[in-house]
């Protein structure tokens, strides 16, 4: 119960004073916190590097730039955008991918199809945990999700082929109609 | 005959006379009614659908000082329940109108419209409020609302909350036939962020389902609007409220279901899908809006006991409502008490961090720093810690703007029951002897000093 005899007091003397009030809170997002600390507590590989375009004040936009050091993308570069929402970790980071690669999952907008991003987030997940996901995509292309229906196809039927796509577009070639930038 | 009806007949029978459910410190009789009315102020949040019902039942519950904050403009498929409003109102903002039509029907309420976002008022704009009624839609505004009202609350040294800057809030929500109405007193009650986990995931499809099996109209439209839109408009972003992109994205998920033969796609869905809508029902806002007005008047005035603490309302079947007391949680991070840490104004981030780890009650290794938006100083990752190095030497006291109190974040390495756990703490850090010593002594050094000067 407000303690009305209290509100009235308070605002006779404020008016009579017309005194500041030592509201000193600052405005913070809970979710900023909980990114900060999945931030700090970033385990990743040698070949998965972060950077922070924006500065040590906006954490909530960063990229990550991973290099395979094994399978078909051995020797690549790729770089993803995060972008973290305020109710996260309600809410999964939306990532893109920045490099135009030739991938049965990721597609030439650079939209990822990764689970975790979408249907199976949940707030328990954490950065570390999409980047692995991400790192995942390029040991272990999958043809059964595919966002690239020709790459997965591709992959499916011929795997030398798929190979010798993947470097082609890696070096900055053509593959069917598209080309790609050199990633490598 | 009989004598006329006081207006106020009704709300008298809550305030004129006691009872065996009033709050303690309940003194019935005309002047607590006449100091509802004289010194109360309400913040309404969201004038729709429940925002509308809220000001009607708290200006005609007694309640005279009133403010009420909407961003939104008016939109035809509003008038079917936000009943303050015309056809000749759509285009207006929310929030004038709504404040008009209130003040039109009810002799001498004063009700102050903002035609703003939330996130734009300054925090005090929030503290002249002795009570915030919320009719929000998105678990973001709440969260950012209760995130400002918790921000208020301070605490003793033995961790009780200071009742003066208890800021609480009554919250409602609606989705078609269900609706919750909820009680929140930050330091008392469970607070937004404390039960926020309860929350189910937000319904996402898969990506390669959108691209490549579609199986249902909605996966149709989201393939439209997240997919296809950015293949064919490039960087431009979508805006859900233009209604030529809407229209866009219905005739291509409209040529997508033909293409896969699905049926069911309409525009009516397209919007739903795509805005996240759901149907809302004139009848759920205002049983939510009624329980959330009186909830208001019986925390303002003890007349009864409050909602202890969420209630939830179903009429899709028949009718149920059940009232749950949720509790609070103690490390919560926006409105838990957090360990309470005395200092001098000379300590520097660093000194600070190393005390840390000594503290008997943290036991925090390897500690980062975040002092409201301000990142202090971060472990990892490399190329953070570098741009974070420098504050390392700094007073604390200047970093965190020379003021007395604040609250603090810190993450990093606890050892609970001998196991290393990854810990996230609030801290409440009040700087000692703040306008004291530290002048004395540039005082003595002053006079101290050789003078520069001949006389």
């Amino acid at each position: 119960m407000i303690g009305l005899f209290k509100v009235k007091e308070k605002q006779k003397e404020e008016a009579k004073n017309n005194n500041a009030r030592g509201a000193s809170a600052k405005k913070q997002s809970a979710g900023e916190l909980r990114l900060h600390k999945d931030i700090t507590e970033l385990n990743l590989p040698k070949s998965c590097s972060i950077s922070f375009p924006n500065g040590k004040n906006d954490l909530m936009n960063f990229e990550v730039t991973i290099k395979p050091d094994d399978g078909y993308y051995l020797g690549g570069k790729f770089v993803f955008t995060f972008q973290v929402s305020p109710v996260y970790p309600h809410e999964a980071p939306k990532v893109k991918c920045k490099t135009k690669v030739y991938h049965p999952n990721i597609d030439l907008e650079g939209n990822v199809c990764l689970n975790i991003l979408r249907e199976d987030w949940k707030p328990v997940l954490n950065i570390n945990t999409v980047i692995y996901g991400l790192f995942h995509l390029f040991t272990e292309p999958n043809h059964e999700d595919p966002l690239n229906h020709d790459a997965a196809a591709v992959l499916r039927d011929n795997p030398k082929q798929f190979e010798a796509n993947v470097k082609r577009a890696m070096y900055g070639g053509f593959v069917g109609q598209t080309s790609f930038p050199r990633c490598i | 005959m009989d004598a006329p009806q006081s207006k106020s007949r009704d709300l008298d029978k809550l305030l004129l006379r006691s009872g065996n459910l009033v709050g303690p410190g309940f003194f019935p009789g005309t002047d607590l009614r006449d100091d509802i009315r004289e010194y109360v102020r309400v913040l309404v949040v969201g004038a729709g659908g429940l925002g509308c019902e809220l000001l009607k039942d708290l200006a005609l519950s007694g309640f005279r000082n009133l403010d009420v904050i909407d961003m939104d403009r008016i939109e035809v498929t509003n008038l079917n329940r936000q009943f303050l409003f015309r056809l000749e109102d759509v285009g207006k903002p929310k929030a004038e109108v709504a404040a008009k039509r209130v003040m039109e029907r009810v002799n001498g309420v004063e009700i102050k419209p903002h035609f703003s976002r939330i996130e734009d008022k300054e925090l005090d704009f929030y503290n002249d409020f002795n009570i915030i009624a919320l009719g929000l839609d998105s678990i973001e505004a709440r969260r950012y609302i209760n995130g400002v009202a918790c921000g208020f609350l301070e605490y003793d040294e033995d961790d009780t909350p200071r009742s003066e800057t208890i800021k609480p809030m009554v919250d409602g929500g609606t989705e078609g036939f269900k609706g919750h109405a909820r009680v929140i007193v930050p330091g008392v009650t469970p607070c937004f962020e404390c039960t926020i986990w309860l929350f189910p995931p937000q319904v996402k499809f898969p990506l390669c389902t959108l691209a490549e099996t579609p199986r249902n109209a909605a996966h149709c439209i989201e393939y439209a609007h997240l997919i296809k839109w950015h293949e064919v408009h490039g960087g431009k972003s979508f805006d859900p409220d233009e209604p030529e992109h809407m229209k866009w994205v219905y005739d291509e998920a409209i040529k997508r279901a033909e293409l896969f033969g699905i049926p069911g796609v309409t525009y009516s869905l397209t919007q739903g899908v795509v805005k996240n809508i759901i149907p809302a029902i004139a009848s759920t806002n205002a049983i939510i809006s009624a329980a959330c007005a009186l909830e208001t008047l019986k925390i303002v005035s003890g007349c009864s006991k409050t909602l202890a603490n969420y209630l939830t309302y179903n009429g899709g079947e028949g009718l149920h409502t059940k009232v749950t007391e949720f509790e609070r949680d103690k490390e919560c991070l926006v409105c838990g008490p957090g360990i309470l840490i005395e200092l001098d104004t000379s300590i520097t981030l660093q000194k600070f961090i190393d005390m840390l780890e000594e503290h008997p009650k943290l036991l925090l290794s390897k500690a980062s720093v975040k002092h409201g938006k301000d990142s202090l100083y971060m472990q990892a990752p490399p190329v953070l810690e570098e741009m974070h190095r420098p504050n390392q030497s700094k007073p604390l006291y200047d970093l965190m703007g020379r003021v007395e109190k604040d609250t603090v974040h810190v993450f990093g390495t606890a050892l609970k029951n001998e196991e290393k756990q990854s810990s996230l703490t609030k801290l409440r850090v009040v700087f000692k002897e703040v306008d004291g010593v530290a002048d004395m002594d540039t005082a003595t050094l002053r006079v101290n000093s050789k003078r520069k000067t001949p006389l």
